[in-house]
């Protein structure tokens, strides 16, 4: 018998036990009645958010109205123009994380490198030692970045636990296919392009994610640097909308041709309607890069 | 001889190098030009003469930090929070994936996973935003309280629930994420395994205690130095997000404290002392770091370094 049928016959007797023991029994159905009780309670401030950015006053489970005023409102303030800032930084900033830490990660992975010691060293002590705030703060402000959109996209460049990350995975990469390639004539930079790069989709799906998700969630830093407000990405924009709703409800009435009576929805409504916008994007990516996501990362960092 | 060689070597990994430039002048300005501001620590800041020009002071900045209680109040505070989320936060990532591979169904296991995973893809101003939203005085929360005549408790300005609440929203943002990591060790046990402790007679829990825990408790211990290094973080996004004044009691931690310190106007004390706080910060969780290491490797298990 070869290994393979061995190992499916495992697998089949193995699965016979699972049902005997997993399934069906009154520990099951406990398990399913606590994890349902769980999830509703997790998404329940969820549902709130949605019914009532379209107008259901707070305080009520069920939705009582349906209007698109709030996200209207929200609009008029100018939430576009900091919905564009975000998308930019955060299309720009992943993009430019992504190449510093996966040139960073393949270099690091050729341990053969004479000083490599020391460049990783130089590296992974920056993980569990830093400046703090001020030395951080005059710094960024001495590279010219305050007040500028880069300072959303230069100082949070590479995060070196994704590097750390990819590392892991490199460090498994077969090292046959580079030396066939290299055999074939490919130069480095071309086996880094042609070759590793198309294969580590996995590992790379799910560090662009990672990024992309600090990028669009960052409040911090622009709240440090950014004193434009126009140049405010929607995270902070939010934060400030969250604390000041009722001075943007008396300018907006104000500058607009809405009619007083028009403005006639609860506040929380726009505050919901704009949390949606924070938030509906980001979480629109996460079902794409699930897949990849699953094997790639995690088996990578435990192996690390 | 040697060094010939050395520098053919050296040729050899030359485009190496080249993608390794970029990377280091990273580190260099956001690293470690911070790291030399340190120096702060020592001096008097002076706003027209820089950190380099600025006069040193010896350890006035420490001497004057020692002294001042809110200070000692944000530390205790970090210390309490972090030690009270080391043991609630912390086994909850753990107990979630346990209990999901119990789940035979990989359809509802799937739901829920995602479920509880995707609080952690939003920031702390859309979870602060929402918590306030139904947790206020007309929110929702407060309406179901009275629905079921249970009291009034305002979570957000409480300073006895206050900290419980913390840990509570923390865990629903991060359990789930934090699962995921152990879901992957626990993906790579053999079947085998399993069949030959259901063949000895182990029901459920004792395969959880003795297949299932064993082969995840080396991540575990990773985590657990993790979070050990990571006791002066204490959380500055949620707690800066949801504090108000009146809990500042109970949750003011080092970094919120010395933002204010630094950006807050009316607080506003010298750079220098906020550096000296700081650097207090780093040096002692680089020391829990080290000794976490030490502990873990101790205990029989791969550590970090």
């Amino acid at each position: 018998m070869d290994a393979a049928t061995q190992h499916n016959q495992a697998d089949t007797s193995f699965s016979e036990s699972r049902i005997a023991t997993r399934g069906k029994s009154r520990v099951d159905l406990l398990l399913h009645l606590l994890f349902i009780l769980v999830a509703a309670c997790a998404i329940f401030p969820f549902y709130t958010v949605v019914i009532s950015s379209f107008g259901t006053p707070a305080g009520h489970v069920l939705p009582t109205a349906f209007t698109l005023e709030g996200y209207k409102q929200i609009i008029q303030y100018g939430v576009g123009r900091a919905f564009t800032v975000s998308v930019l930084v955060t299309l720009v900033g992943t993009f430019m994380s992504l190449f510093l830490t996966t040139i960073a990660a393949y270099a690091l992975s050729k341990k053969g490198m004479p000083g490599w010691k020391y460049l990783m060293g130089f590296i992974v002590f920056t993980m569990f030692f830093g400046g703090g705030l001020i030395p951080y703060y005059l710094t960024v402000k001495g590279a010219g970045l305050f007040n500028s959109y880069w300072v959303m996209i230069l100082p949070s460049a590479i995060n070196t636990f994704y590097i750390w990350i990819m590392l892991s995975f490199f460090r498994d990469y077969p090292v046959s296919l580079e030396e066939s390639a290299k055999i074939d004539g490919a130069g480095d930079f071309t086996i880094l392009l042609r070759i590793v790069i198309p294969t580590s989709m996995p590992v790379i799906a799910s560090i662009s994610l990672f990024y992309a998700v600090d990028r669009w969630n960052d409040w911090y830093t622009p709240m440090l640097f950014l004193q434009d407000t126009t140049k405010y990405p929607l995270q902070l924009m939010l934060k400030n909308m969250l604390a000041n709703i009722g001075q943007i409800l008396s300018m907006n009435a104000g500058i607009s041709s809405v009619a007083q009576s028009k403005i006639n929805i609860p506040q929380e409504s726009l505050k919901m309607a704009a949390i949606m916008i924070a938030s509906v994007p980001i979480m629109a990516v996460y079902p794409f890069l699930q897949k990849y996501f699953a094997k790639g990362v995690m088996i990578g960092s435990i192996k690390g | 001889m040697m060094k010939n060689s050395l520098w053919r070597r050296m040729m050899q990994y030359r485009m190496y190098y080249l993608l390794l430039v970029p990377v280091v002048v990273y580190y260099a300005v956001f690293s470690y030009i911070p790291m030399y501001g340190v120096t702060l620590s020592f001096k008097k800041y002076m706003f027209n003469k820089g950190v380099l020009g600025s006069p040193w002071v010896g350890f006035d900045n420490f001497h004057y930090i020692f002294r001042y209680s809110a200070f000692w109040n944000a530390f205790r505070n970090t210390v309490m929070i972090s030690f009270g989320r080391l043991l609630v936060e912390f086994p909850m990532a753990i107990i979630v994936a346990l209990l999901l591979n119990e789940i035979a169904g990989s359809k509802l296991k799937k739901l829920y996973q995602t479920v509880f995973t995707f609080p952690h893809f939003l920031s702390w101003v859309v979870l602060g935003g929402i918590l306030v939203n139904i947790l206020g005085n007309t929110g929702t929360v407060h309406a179901l309280f009275e629905l079921l005549g249970l009291p009034e408790v305002n979570f957000l300005s409480n300073p006895d629930t206050f900290r419980p609440f913390l840990y509570l929203t923390n865990i629903w943002k991060e359990a789930g994420w934090g699962a995921i990591i152990y879901m992957a060790a626990i993906a790579g046990i053999s079947p085998e395994l399993y069949e030959a402790a259901y063949m000895d007679g182990a029901n459920r829990w004792k395969q959880m205690l003795h297949v299932t825990w064993p082969s995840i408790s080396g991540v575990a211990a990773m985590m657990l130095i993790l979070a050990i290094s990571g006791i002066l973080n204490g959380g500055f996004e949620q707690i800066f997000n949801l504090y108000s004044p009146g809990v500042y009691d109970v949750s003011d931690i080092l970094d919120t404290f010395m933002y204010r310190l630094s950006f807050s106007g009316n607080v506003s004390l010298g750079f220098g002392i906020v550096t000296a706080v700081g650097l207090f910060k780093s040096v002692i969780s680089l020391v829990l770091l080290v000794m976490a290491n030490f502990i873990v490797k101790r205990m029989g298990q791969e550590g970090l370094m």
